[in-house]
């Protein structure tokens, strides 16, 4: 096809090919591609729900089922850094918020600053999310063969159970705690390969963005992935009540 | 077709900071709420406060950071329909469960 002697007519003429390189052909306009662009994204955000609805849809029934082993279960999780996560990922939205202000504004060193904080923030979030999965495993909650039930049959031997007040389980109430904590690795672990996946775009991004293929008109990579992120920090806003908030009275 | 382009450009809101640093308030103000609401005895009540809480901060993100207050009527419908149907499933296997042996898994 590249060495067919046919040129279309007018193609050679030097108006006929007046719009932004970015400008794919299939579409009529920057902004129908910007549309389009925009809508495709949203659908994929809605299979993600999809995706985390079957999740959260599991955790809702087994909570209704075995509330007690749930909440002597979410008694192990720390207040203090999960609620501190939820600050930087609040704030991370924020800072990709005002990313995407930054690219629409065609401020490219704001930009930069802002996708770099964005990824600093997430990278922290990450570090604590580290520092709470290794205590689960050195505690063995982590659901497998070494599954320990000894924090929730003695909860004095326990320091996070015994400031909670908790009192001795029943057995089979004891054994219900793993239940819990296969959702919270599932749930959890799902939303942080989600932030991996959305830090290691923001690396690229940065370097783009340091070379200005956001701030000059086209900005719907910076704005469709602003749309990920957002989705991301919802996802976590939604997780922190229900995983550590359950019953703290 | 010029007219219907410059109607399009039109839509193009571009959000001020100002209400992004206010919605950052408002979601950090509604993460404490939730956290000392979860330390009241609220009975039942206290899981439905919880999420409404939840709700309304993802709304906001919704609305502002994710400028869907500001979207097309497209983006918006998608929106609903997504939400329409998580609800579905939740609320259809809800309805399986309750009906049979609650419970007895």
């Amino acid at each position: 096809m590249s060495d067919s002697p046919v040129i279309a007519d007018g193609a050679l003429d030097a108006t006929a090919h007046e719009h932004p390189s970015y400008l794919r052909h299939h579409f009529e306009s920057v902004e129908q591609q910007a549309d389009a662009t925009n809508f495709a994204m949203w659908l994929f955000l809605l299979t993600e729900v999809m995706f985390f609805g079957g999740l959260f849809t599991a955790y809702l029934i087994y909570r209704n089922w075995y509330y007690p082993s749930f909440v002597a279960a979410s008694h192990q999780l720390s207040i203090p850094l999960g609620g501190f996560n939820t600050l930087l990922l609040i704030t991370s939205s924020f800072t990709m918020a005002m990313g995407v202000w930054c690219a629409e504004t065609r401020r490219k060193s704001g930009l930069v600053l802002c996708l770099i904080l964005t990824f600093i923030l997430g990278l922290g979030f990450l570090g604590v999310k580290t520092v709470e999965y290794s205590e689960k495993f050195e505690k063995h909650h982590v659901p497998s063969y070494h599954y320990s039930l000894n924090s929730f049959l003695n909860p004095d031997s326990d320091e996070a159970a015994k400031a909670a007040g908790d009192k001795p389980l029943p057995l089979d109430v004891a054994r219900h705690t793993e239940v819990y904590f296969s959702l919270y690795f599932a749930m959890t672990g799902m939303h942080a390969l989600h932030m991996i996946i959305g830090i290691g775009i923001l690396g690229f991004m940065i370097f783009r963005a340091q070379a200005g293929a956001y701030t000059s008109g086209h900005v719907t990579f910076v704005e469709n992935f602003g749309l990920y992120w957002h989705f991301v920090d919802i996802i976590w806003i939604f997780l922190f009540p229900l995983l550590y908030l359950i019953s703290r009275h | 077709m010029s007219e219907q382009v410059e109607h399009k450009e039109h839509e193009h809101h571009i959000v001020s900071p100002l209400v992004y640093l206010a919605i950052l308030v408002a979601l950090l103000v509604g993460t404490a709420l939730t956290v000392w609401a979860s330390y009241v005895d609220l009975g039942v009540w206290n899981p439905i406060i919880a999420l409404a809480i939840a709700c309304t901060k993802a709304t906001l993100v919704v609305l502002f950071f994710m400028h869907v207050k500001y979207s097309s009527r497209l983006t918006k419908l998608t929106i609903f329909c997504g939400v329409f149907l998580f609800l579905t499933l939740i609320g259809m296997t809800l309805a399986d469960y309750i009906s049979r042996a609650w419970g007895q898994w």
